[in-house]
C-alpha cells in the first residue's frame, strides 16, 4: 500500500468520506516522496561542512540523521529543504532534480529545532499560514485546519497566541503547520531538543506514531541517540560531513561501523580497549595472561558494551579484572574496571556485589567482542575468542581457596610490575 | 511595631531611589508645564507692574488669530508631509541595509550621518542646496537646460523645500530603531514561510509589518514629537518666511517670546500644542496598541 492514499483514506474517515480528490491524489505518491542525494557537498570557504554525501530515502520511511554537533547533519537538511544551496551534487525529490529549486517549489515541510511560530498570529493561523500562501480557498482551509487541530490535539487552543503555550504545545503547533500542508515529506531538525525530558519521551512517541497512521516519510535531525535509536526506521550516522554508517538502529548497536559509531550509540558508550600482543594470541595491554583473540587482533581496539560484559567470582574463568568503583543507577548499575592498564565500564543488574578493589573475572559472548582498527576506526572482521570455554594461562587449583587467594594477591602485583600501556587517546570515551 | 518599623524603612528606602528621577521630572518638566499653565492665564505687566490676570482672554485672542492659524496649518501639513514619507523612507532602508549586501556596514552608516550632524550644521549644508544661484540643485538643473527655483524664498515651494530636508535628517535615524526591530526578527520564521512558498510581499505584510509594530508606533510618536519641536533648521534657513510660509508653531512660540517679548501669549500657544500632542498621541496609542503585538 503506497503512502499517500493512507493519509487520504485516514483524512476522509475522520471528515468528508467523499472527499478524495486532492490534487495530490493523483500524482503517483511512491514518486513524489522518494528522496535521493548524490555526492552533495556543503562547503563555506576552505571549510567543507558536508562532504559528498549520499543517501536515498523510500516513501514512508523514518530515517534519523544523528551526530555529534558541527558533524553536517543540520546543513544536510537545510539543502533538501532548500534553505541552504548545495555548493556540488544533486538533490533529487519524487525523481525530479530539485538542487536548484526554491524551498516552496520542493513539497515539503518543515520543523524547526526553534518551532519558527509566528507570535503575533494565533494557533489557527500559524497552522493555515502556507494554506493561505497557497492561496487554498478559505472553507477548504478550515476543514484542514479542523482535522489537524483534532489530530494533534490542539482544538482548545486555536485562540491562543504561541507566547500562551506551554512547549509541547507549541511543539504540536509546529508539527500542525507541516502536516496540515499535506506534503508527503516532512523535515525535522531536533525537534525536541528544547523540551524537558518527560516531554520529549512523550513527543517521541507521538510524532512516530503520526508519521505512521500519516505515512509520512520523515528526515530527522537529532544529535540524541535515544531518539534515533527509538525512531529511526533508519539511521544515517555522520561525522565531520560524512556518513560514518547508514543501518537500521539495530545493526548500528550491533555491528558499529566504526569506533566512532561504536562510541557513539549506547550509554555508557561502547569500551574500546587496546590489545597487546601475548604468546598465544592478542591479549587485553597489560593483562597478558588470558588472551581474548587471535593474533592478527594485536594493536587494534577491542570494542565490548558494557552491557554484555559479565562479572564472575574470581575462581571462574575469564579475564583477571579489579573493580574500581560502582554506580548504583536503581535498575542496574555501572561498575568501573580495570584490566591491565585499561578501564572497562560493565553493566550489572540491580546492586553491585563486589567492593572496589575486588578481584574478579570477565567473561563476554564472542560475538558480542567487535574490533577496530587503531588507525582508522574501521570495523575489522576477526572474531574474539570464547572466554568462558578456556580458564586462561594461570589454572586455578580447585577446592584450595586459600591458595586461590594468594594466587590472586600474586597476580596483582605481577600485573602492578607490568609497565603500564599507554592508552590510546578516545578509548572508554 | 518592629514589623511596621521595617516596612516604614523600606517604603523610606523606596521614595528615596525614586527621588532623583522625581526631582529632575518636577523640575525640568512638571514645574514648567503647570507654570506654563499659569503664565497663559495672564497679561505681561510692563513697567515693573504686576501680570494681570485675565482667565482665558489670551485663548480667545489666539482664535482670533490668523497667523496662529497658518502657522497651526503649516505645522500640520509639515506633520503630513515628514512622518509617513520619513518612516516609510526609513522602514525601506532598514529593510535594504537588513539584506546581505556588499559594504552593508558603510551603507548603514551612511544613512546614519545625517542624524549624527547637528541640525544647525545640516541645515548649513541644506542652504548650500537650496541656495538661488549657487545651490547645487539649481545648478543640476541648469545643466539639464532647466531655470532654478528659489527653494527658499518662494512661498508656495519653502515649505516643501524644510520638509524634504526634515526627512533626510529623520529616516536615518527612524531606521536604526527598525533596523534593530529586525534584527530582532528570528530568521527561521522566513525560512518557515519560504518552505510555504510564501512571497516576499506577503511575508512583508503578514509577518515583519505586523512584528515591527511596536517600532512603528515608537518611531511615529516620535516623529509626532519631533514635527512639532522643529526650531532649529528655521533659524539657518528660513526664519519663518517668506511671509510666514514656513513658520511652524515652535518657532511662533519662540518669535512671541522673545522676539514680541509677549510671554503669556507664549505659555497659551504652548498650552494648545501640548493639549494636541497629548490627545493625538492618547489617540494613537489607544488605537494602534489594539493591533501591535509586544514580545
Amino acid at each position: 500500500m503506497t503512502a499517500m492514499p493512507r493519509l487520504h483514506r485516514q483524512r476522509g474517515r475522520s471528515m468528508n468520506p467523499n472527499k478524495n480528490n486532492h490534487p495530490g491524489a493523483h500524482a503517483a505518491p511512491d514518486d513524489r516522496q522518494r528522496i535521493r542525494l548524490e555526492a552533495v557537498s556543503k562547503r563555506w570557504g576552505d571549510t567543507t561542512a558536508v562532504d559528498a554525501i549520499g543517501f536515498d530515502v523510500a516513501p514512508g520511511e523514518f530515517v534519523i540523521l544523528l551526530g555529534p554537533s558541527g558533524c553536517g547533519k543540520s546543513t544536510t537538511l537545510r539543502m533538501i529543504a532548500g534553505l541552504e544551496q548545495a555548493s556540488a551534487g544533486r538533490i533529487e525529490i519524487g525523481g525530479r532534480d530539485v538542487t536548484h529549486l526554491p524551498p516552496g517549489d520542493r513539497g515539503i515541510s518543515m520543523v524547526f529545532q526553534s518551532y519558527a511560530l509566528f507570535p503575533h498570529l494565533s494557533v489557527a493561523d500559524n497552522i493555515v499560514f502556507g494554506l493561505r500562501s497557497r492561496k487554498v480557498p478559505k472553507a477548504e482551509r478550515r476543514e484542514r485546519l479542523a482535522r489537524v487541530a483534532q489530530l494533534v490535539d490542539l482544538e482548545a487552543y486555536l485562540e491562543r497566541k504561541p507566547a500562551q503555550l506551554s512547549g509541547g504545545q507549541r511543539q504540536r503547533v509546529a508539527l500542525a503547520r507541516a502536516i496540515i500542508s499535506e506534503h508527503p515529506i516532512c523535515l525535522m531538525d531536533e525537534p525536541l531538543s528544547n523540551l524537558d525530558a518527560r516531554l520529549r519521551g512523550e513527543m517521541r512517541r507521538e510524532i512516530k506514531a503520526l508519521q505512521q497512521r500519516l505515512g509520512m516519510t520523515v528526515i530527522y535531525v537529532t544529535h540524541d541517540q535515544v531518539e534515533a535509536m527509538s525512531m529511526g526506521d533508519r539511521v544515517i550516522l555522520m561525522q565531520e560531513g560524512r556518513i560514518v554508517q547508514d543501518a537500521t538502529p539495530s545493526e548500528l548497536y550491533e555491528r558499529p561501523a566504526s569506533a566512532f559509531a561504536a562510541s557513539f550509540i549506547g550509554s555508557p558508550a561502547m569500551n574500546l580497549v587496546t590489545l597487546a600482543a601475548a604468546a598465544d594470541g592478542a591479549v587485553i595491554d597489560g593483562e597478558p595472561r588470558c588472551s581474548v583473540a587471535p593474533h592478527e587482533a594485536k594493536g587494534h581496539w577491542l570494542g565490548l558494551r558494557p552491557e554484555e560484559v559479565r562479572l564472575l567470582p574470581a575462581d571462574e574463568p575469564g579475564v583477571p579484572a579489579e573493580v574500581i568503583d560502582a554506580e548504583y543507577l536503581g535498575a542496574d548499575s555501572i561498575v568501573r574496571l580495570k584490566v591491565g592498564s585499561q578501564q572497562l565500564r560493565a553493566r550489572l543488574d540491580g546492586r553491585p556485589s563486589l567492593a572496589a578493589g575486588a578481584a574478579c573475572r570477565l567473561q563476554w559472548r564472542p560475538e558480542t567482542a567487535h574490533f577496530f582498527d587503531a588507525s582508522d576506526g574501521q570495523r575489522l572482521a576477526i572474531t574474539g575468542h570464547d572466554l568462558s570455554a578456556r580458564t586462561g594461562r594461570h589454572r586455578f587449583e580447585p577446592g584450595r581457596p586459600g591458595a586461590q587467594g594468594n594466587a590472586v594477591q600474586d597476580r596483582e602485583a605481577q600485573a602492578s610490575s607490568y609497565p603500564a600501556g599507554n592508552d590510546s587517546p578516545g578509548v572508554n570515551r | 511595631m518592629v514589623i511596621h518599623g521595617a516596612n516604614r524603612r523600606m517604603q523610606i528606602y523606596g521614595a528615596l531611589l525614586l527621588l532623583p528621577a522625581a526631582v529632575l521630572l518636577g523640575t525640568f518638566a512638571y514645574l514648567p508645564t503647570v507654570a506654563t499653565l499659569i503664565n497663559s492665564l495672564f497679561l505681561p505687566g510692563f513697567r515693573g507692574a504686576p501680570p494681570e490676570f485675565v482667565g482665558l482672554e489670551n485663548y480667545a485672542m489666539l482664535v482670533e488669530d490668523r497667523t496662529f492659524w497658518r502657522v497651526a496649518r503649516n505645522n500640520l501639513i509639515y506633520a503630513l508631509g515628514t512622518i509617513p514619507t520619513s518612516i516609510a523612507l526609513a522602514l525601506c532602508m532598514a529593510l535594504f541595509v537588513n539584506a546581505r549586501l556588499p559594504g552593508r556596514g558603510f551603507v548603514r552608516m551612511a544613512y546614519f550621518t545625517p542624524t549624527i550632524l547637528p541640525m544647525i550644521a545640516a541645515a548649513n549644508i541644506w542652504m548650500f542646496f537650496y541656495a538661488p544661484q549657487i545651490g547645487l540643485f539649481n545648478k543640476l538643473l541648469g545643466a539639464l537646460g532647466l531655470s532654478g527655483v528659489n527653494w527658499l524664498g518662494d512661498p508656495s515651494v519653502a515649505l516643501t523645500s524644510v520638509i524634504v530636508m526634515t526627512v533626510w535628517k529623520e529616516a536615518g535615524f527612524f531606521m536604526i530603531f527598525y533596523l534593530a526591530a529586525l534584527q530582532s526578527i528570528p530568521p527561521e520564521l522566513k525560512e518557515a514561510s519560504d518552505l510555504e512558498g510564501t512571497s516576499r510581499w506577503s511575508f512583508f505584510w503578514r509577518v515583519t509589518f505586523p512584528l515591527l509594530m511596536p517600532t512603528t508606533l515608537f518611531v511615529l510618536i516620535n516623529a509626532l514629537i519631533n514635527a512639532v519641536r522643529v526650531v532649529d533648521h528655521l533659524f539657518i534657513l528660513t526664519k519663518g518666511g517668506p511671509n510666514n510660509a514656513t513658520n511652524l508653531l515652535l518657532y511662533y512660540v519662540y518669535e512671541n517670546a522673545f522676539s514680541f517679548f509677549d510671554r503669556t501669549y507664549a505659555a497659551t500657544i504652548t498650552v494648545v500644542i501640548l493639549l494636541v500632542l497629548a490627545v493625538v498621541a492618547t489617540l494613537k496609542f489607544t488605537v494602534l496598541d489594539r493591533r501591535t503585538h509586544y514580545q
